[in-house]
């Protein structure tokens, strides 16, 4: 197979069940998953708990293997365990809880961590700490201790700890759910920057609607299943379709969507907040007219 | 309370004893520990004493923070210090009903608050000064010898490495759990003994389950970061003797001779 034109990360009719000792049945978590990454792209993620958005996301590296199906990463195959290294250092990860992901003492040992176990020469592994932590913004505390940081530095902490891989692709599960909204911001703020770098590959999976507003691409998981794919302006448009899942669309497509059952007629694809104003602008401007 | 346990916290800084090599300083440190029991005079305490106060002030570590690791030990050390001074065979100094107090039991008791004192205040002060890392390094350099007997010794300083760093979050999460307990009317400062063993339960257990889904969470993150042990994994610090670690070693090695000179002359 021609490794140019196929995606980053592949999955096959991927299907995964937890075998849960109290249970008569495994319980499926995912169910004929097929999706393809592209290199260089920005994708969200969302569902509500439950819906296999995890589950779904441990599998591109190889943290979880299929059941039924088959990932591929690179065009390498997860259930490879000769492979295993080769993925895990392409497609890197950042958790939810900050504390239990960041494994040394102090910020820049911690960040060496990956380049360590990677086996490169000290030198190379130096070069690669300084520039992931310049890149979040923590070079300045590199010899500070982890647990004097605040929630939001220690998760930036824990990106550049990803970052000294130099992976082509970062999946950030969930990276913002323990963060006070500063610590918020300044995650957000990152991915966006490796975003518009342009050169990694961002998974983003959240169920803050606001963080994806920017993606190139909105997947949309519901009881183990894909049920919506498109840009952030198609997938939103279907307020009605979010709710009946559990999920909310973004303040802005909400206030238009209520705003149109007034009787207005509003289009629901102006997802931030500057765009959803001069739309509620024009339109009260045209009443007013005419 | 919880605050006050201090142990196995780093203090960064770049004085001459926070530069000095892991190995070096757990080499000393070890020395200096058996020197303890070497010692059998107040002299000999002296000079110990002497090198250890000016380590202390090299270190720029606050003599406070050092005292304050002492505090948790203190019981055991006034109730062995009154073993001691009762139950010491020999001249006695004033006889209470029968027991005696003797000149004897006074020396052993003082003898052995300098030695855990300065037990103490010599090993929270490699912890202070050298960080956790570079420390389970250290011990895993020294004890690479071990490793051809099939001793797993990376994977032990890593698990070592893991715990110190685990302490704090784990010291804020218990301080959490409790507040979230005590708000709810449980109840960890009255009762007998007992009873207090079981008001913690509420505490342990929460406690015990979050630490199981850290570890989890802490397996899995490592994995992402293509940990798999000991093979072809290069550390970005590499561990140099330097010209302070030589001095250091003579130092020691000059102060070991002046104890042993002491200690076999009897002062």
């Amino acid at each position: 197979m021609n490794a140019m034109n196929q995606g980053l990360i592949r999955t096959e009719d991927l299907t995964y069940y937890y075998n849960e000792a109290d249970r008569m049945m495994p319980l499926p978590v995912l169910r004929g998953v097929d999706l393809e990454i592209e290199q260089g792209t920005f994708t969200a993620i969302l569902g509500h708990n439950g819906s296999g958005k995890s589950t779904l996301a441990k599998h591109f590296n190889a943290i979880l293997l299929p059941e039924g199906g088959r990932v591929l990463v690179d065009g390498m195959d997860t259930r490879n365990e000769a492979l295993v290294i080769d993925i895990r250092r392409r497609i890197g990860m950042v958790f939810q809880n900050p504390d239990n992901q960041i494994v040394a003492n102090v910020v820049e040992e911690d960040v060496a961590f990956a380049p360590e176990n990677l086996g490169f020469p000290p030198d190379e592994i130096r070069r690669r700490v300084d520039e992931a932590l310049k890149l979040v913004g923590m070079y300045e505390f590199r010899e500070h201790a982890p647990h004097l940081l605040s929630g939001g530095q220690k998760q930036r902490v824990a990106i550049a700890g990803v970052l000294a891989m130099r992976p082509k692709c970062i999946v950030f599960d969930e990276p913002t759910a323990m963060l006070d909204p500063q610590g918020r911001d300044d995650v957000v703020k990152i991915i966006r920057r490796l975003r518009d770098n342009g050169d990694v590959t961002v998974v983003l999976i959240t169920h803050h609607m606001r963080e994806t507003i920017d993606a190139d691409r909105i997947i949309v998981m519901n009881d183990g299943q894909i049920v919506m794919d498109g840009t952030p302006k198609d997938v939103f448009k279907n307020v009605e379709r979010l709710k009946e899942i559990g999920l909310a669309a973004p303040e802005t497509t909400e206030l238009l969507y209520e705003l149109n059952k007034t009787g207005m007629d509003l289009p629901l694809d102006a997802l931030s907040v500057e765009e959803c104003a001069s739309v509620i602008y024009s339109a009260f401007s045209a009443e007013v007219r005419r | 309370m919880l605050r006050d346990i201090t142990l196995g916290q780093y203090f960064p800084g770049s004085s001459v004893i926070h530069n000095l090599d892991p190995r070096t300083k757990l080499v000393v440190v070890f020395v200096y520990i058996v020197l303890l029991f070497v010692g059998n005079s107040f002299v000999s305490y002296i000079v110990l004493g002497a090198l250890l106060a000016a380590c202390i002030a090299a270190s720029g570590i606050k003599l406070k923070m050092l005292l304050r690791g002492i505090k948790p030990v203190i019981i055991i050390l006034i109730f062995t210090a009154v073993l001691n001074i009762f139950f010491t065979p020999g001249t006695p100094v004033f006889t209470l009903w029968r027991i005696s107090v003797t000149y004897e039991g006074l020396r052993m008791a003082a003898y052995l608050i300098i030695r855990i004192v300065m037990l103490i205040t010599g090993t929270l002060l490699l912890t202070y000064t050298t960080s956790p890392l570079a420390l389970t390094d250290g011990l895993e350099a020294l004890m690479r010898p071990l490793k051809k007997i099939k001793v797993p010794v990376h994977e032990l300083t890593m698990m070592m490495s893991i715990a110190l760093k685990f302490i704090p979050i784990l010291i804020e999460e218990t301080d959490k759990i409790m507040s979230a307990q005590k708000a709810r009317g449980a109840d960890f400062e009255t009762g007998n003994l007992i009873q207090k063993a079981k008001a913690m339960m509420p505490l342990l257990i929460p406690l015990f389950i979050s630490s199981l889904r850290r570890a989890e969470e802490l397996a899995m993150a490592m994995e992402s970061r293509c940990y798999h042990g000991d093979d072809g994994r290069t550390r970005m610090k590499q561990l140099v003797f330097a010209g302070r670690d030589y001095a250091a070693f003579a130092l020691t090695a000059v102060t070991a001779a002046v104890m042993i000179t002491l200690a076999v002359f009897g002062f």
